[in-house]
């Protein structure tokens, strides 16, 4: 419900947008710019709407997204970036009104198919909130909670193992091996969102969703995760939301444009940020609005 | 400039007067807290000053000789043969052997009138406990009769009752205590026996333990069934109409007057279902519909305090539903949950007027031991006492107060000290 609130508090300050920025509005549907497809895609996406209610937040997005890169997804506020996130691990089941149309598919296999235990799916796509949300239990319990509910370890010492390993990968290891048995609430905010990280990762994942991981976060915490990102792409697939272009600049191999509902243009990040196809691309990235 | 002066002064003005309604506002405050304050200390001082007499009574010295004889019992371990046993004769005797002097019917009446009609069988349990004093002769500090009570503490308190004491008893006690033969003791009777129609001989042990077996139950009945529909109205239910008919309804069970919730008893439970009434079954049952609607609707607004990020971290994990309940928001919610239960339990314990409806206002004696024994509770058992004619029953229902409104203290005291204690931060 909140989730509604806020997603409409977000296009009214989208309409109310000066009106000196007209010109740069999506007129009727246009197709997206750019490299959209892949050759080696992890997951792809063809004709995606996601409507709430009857008001429709996503207009018939298709894209690619490849095995082992880092995709960043960059808009202005209330672009639909964040709700197209969700939809790849189907989160928005959780809200009542939301409805995905259109097919989204990893490794060919239909993730809106009735048969489909999303149980399963989120499994395989593990995903990191905007807001460090890790549980108020132990660093360890934290970790080791992935694990126990899929029964990824059969012995106290697998799931040692599995902690420790998700810990030094999500480079928090060093930091907490002393006090693995006290509250993970009890860390930095910084250090609460690797944890959150190494918590995603415990499952082994294909893929991981990154709602804006750092946008709570101050620059130096932030400068970690980052690396973080580049290291975790050797394994993992993942895909970005994030508000700011330095970031999906610094991290992503390639960068998707979304503006008001729809994907207006993807290509390699270098391409982007330099020589954009799209005119609302180049506006975006010039400050000229976001 | 002289206009920046004026605009100065104006917010100069505005200023002292914001000022004043902040003063006046706070003292507004100040007198609403002192006037709820000085009303409890008031009622609490009424009460401690009405009830505190009731912790002690009155006992008299006398000389008692287990005369078998007199009894006319032969065998002490044949229950039959002590049921018929003459025991008021001994402490009859003993206000004889005390009193020689005394002849004439009316007179020896009113003699026998200064000990409680019970004390012959306080001394049959003292007997029984002690077989070896058949036949022997002791002094024994027996229970006095009520309006003895009633005269000698007020005679103490210097503000005299003797409305019901006819001369020759006033002259008789004055004797015991010019001899230090009566005097007051620790009223443990309050505390160990069942109810009475002598209020020398009443106790509220068996309302205590009446309102013990029926809050069990209706704990036992209402936190899990209470707290399973929060989980489900909160967490599972689709929104829809039903749902909010539903939300409604409980909200609405809430406000209904407790006496409904007897009378629903009445018909249900007992005509119905044919519970036998007065017993702790059906005062669990009908106070567990009156504290549902309190638990529900606490333990909603527990869950509803725990952040969805908890929800979202746990769901997106690969968590199901039912793991994501059960594993972080249950725990999460289980303070508040608990907190909600124990006022809910609070309220059930002072209610009365359901109670009344389904006989559990009967006249009971003994204590009861189990949820099928017919049984009364706390306040009732106040109600019952208050409505008595007996002037040492005023006491004893204001120490009934000050009992129950010390258990209601604690279970209030418990769910701050749970809610502090378990409450997380995150």
């Amino acid at each position: 419900m909140t989730q509604l609130a806020s997603a409409d508090k977000k296009k009214r300050a989208n309409i109310a947008k000066p009106t000196a920025m007209k010109s740069l509005e999506v007129e009727g549907h246009e197709a997206t710019v750019g490299k959209v497809f892949t050759d080696n895609p992890k997951m792809t996406m063809r004709n995606v709407n996601v409507y709430y209610d009857d008001k429709q937040a996503i207009h018939d997005v298709s894209i690619d997204i490849a095995k082992n890169e880092v995709i960043a997804m960059i808009g202005p506020s209330g672009c639909g970036k964040s709700t197209f996130l969700r939809s790849l691990n189907r989160m928005n089941d959780t809200v009542d009104i939301c409805r995905v149309e259109g097919e989204i598919c990893m490794d060919g296999e239909n993730l809106y198919a009735p048969k489909l235990d999303v149980v399963e799916l989120r499994a395989r796509v593990g995903m990191v909130f905007q807001k460090p949300n890790p549980f108020p239990k132990s660093i360890y319990e934290n970790v080791a909670y992935g694990p126990k509910i899929h029964g990824l370890a059969d012995t106290r010492v697998d799931l040692d193992e599995i902690v420790e390993n998700s810990l030094r990968k999500a480079s928090l290891w060093e930091e907490v091996k002393e006090r693995l048995h006290q509250g993970g609430t009890g860390l930095s905010g910084g250090q609460q969102q690797r944890l959150c990280i190494a918590r995603a990762i415990a499952v082994s994942p294909e893929v991981i969703l990154m709602d804006e991981p750092c946008s709570a976060l101050d620059p130096i915490a932030t400068a970690k995760i980052e690396e973080l990102i580049e290291e975790l792409s050797e394994n993992f697939t993942i895909a970005i939301v994030t508000h700011s272009m330095q970031q999906a600049a610094r991290v992503s191999h390639r960068t998707a444009y979304f503006h008001l509902g729809r994907l207006i243009e993807v290509n390699p990040t270098e391409q982007v940020f330099t020589m954009p196809e799209h005119q609302l691309t180049e506006a975006y990235i010039t400050g000229r609005f976001g | 400039m002289t206009e920046s002066i004026n605009h100065l002064e104006k917010i100069k003005n505005s200023l002292s007067r914001r000022n004043r309604a902040e003063k006046r506002f706070r003292w507004y405050g100040r007198t609403a807290i002192f006037i709820g304050l000085a009303a409890v200390l008031v009622l609490f001082t009424d009460i401690v000053n009405k009830g505190h007499g009731a912790f002690r009574i009155t006992y008299i010295e006398l000389e008692v000789t287990y005369d078998q004889d007199r009894i006319g019992v032969n065998n002490l371990t044949d229950p039959k043969e002590l049921t018929r046993g003459n025991w008021e004769a001994l402490s009859k005797t003993a206000l004889r052997t005390e009193f020689p002097a005394v002849s004439g019917r009316s007179d020896k009446r009113e003699l026998y009138g200064l000990i409680s009609s019970g004390a012959g069988f306080d001394l049959k349990d003292r007997l029984l406990e002690n077989p070896r004093l058949l036949g022997e002769t002791e002094r024994v500090w027996l229970l006095a009769d009520d309006d003895i009570d009633t005269y000698y503490k007020s005679w103490l308190d210097g503000d005299t009752y003797s409305a019901r004491m006819s001369a020759k008893q006033l002259e008789w006690i004055d004797e015991l205590h010019q001899q230090g033969k009566i005097r007051l003791q620790f009223n443990s009777n309050l505390f160990t026996r069942g109810d009475s129609r002598e209020p020398e001989q009443a106790g509220i042990r068996g309302a205590v333990m009446g309102s013990l077996l029926t809050l069990i139950l209706t704990l036992l009945l209402s936190f899990p069934i209470g707290v399973s529909a929060a989980i489900y109205l909160e967490e599972f239910a689709p929104r829809n109409r039903w749902t909010d008919f539903i939300e409604v309804n409980i909200n609405n069970l809430a406000a209904v007057p407790s006496i409904i919730f007897g009378l629903l008893g009445l018909a249900i439970f007992i005509n119905f279902f044919h519970v036998p009434r007065s017993v702790p079954i059906v005062g669990g049952l009908v106070l567990t519909l009156m504290t549902l609607p309190t638990i529900i609707i606490t333990s909603r607004a527990a869950i509803k305090s725990v952040p969805p990020s908890i929800r979202e971290a746990a769901l997106g994990m690969g968590a199901s539903k039912y793991q994501t309940v059960l594993h972080h928001v249950l725990p999460l919610s289980l303070p508040g949950m608990l907190t909600g239960a124990i006022i809910g339990m609070a309220q059930a314990l002072g209610e009365s007027a359901p109670l009344l409806m389904i006989g559990m206002v009967a006249f009971i004696v003994d204590i009861p031991g189990g949820f099928s024994d017919p049984a009364t509770v706390l306040p009732v058992q106040i109600f019952l006492w208050a409505d008595s004619p007996e002037r040492a029953f005023i006491e004893k229902t204001s120490a009934a107060i000050m009992i129950l409104l010390s258990f209601l203290i604690v279970m209030n005291t418990v769910a701050v000290w749970l809610r502090k204690r378990l409450e997380r931060r995150w």
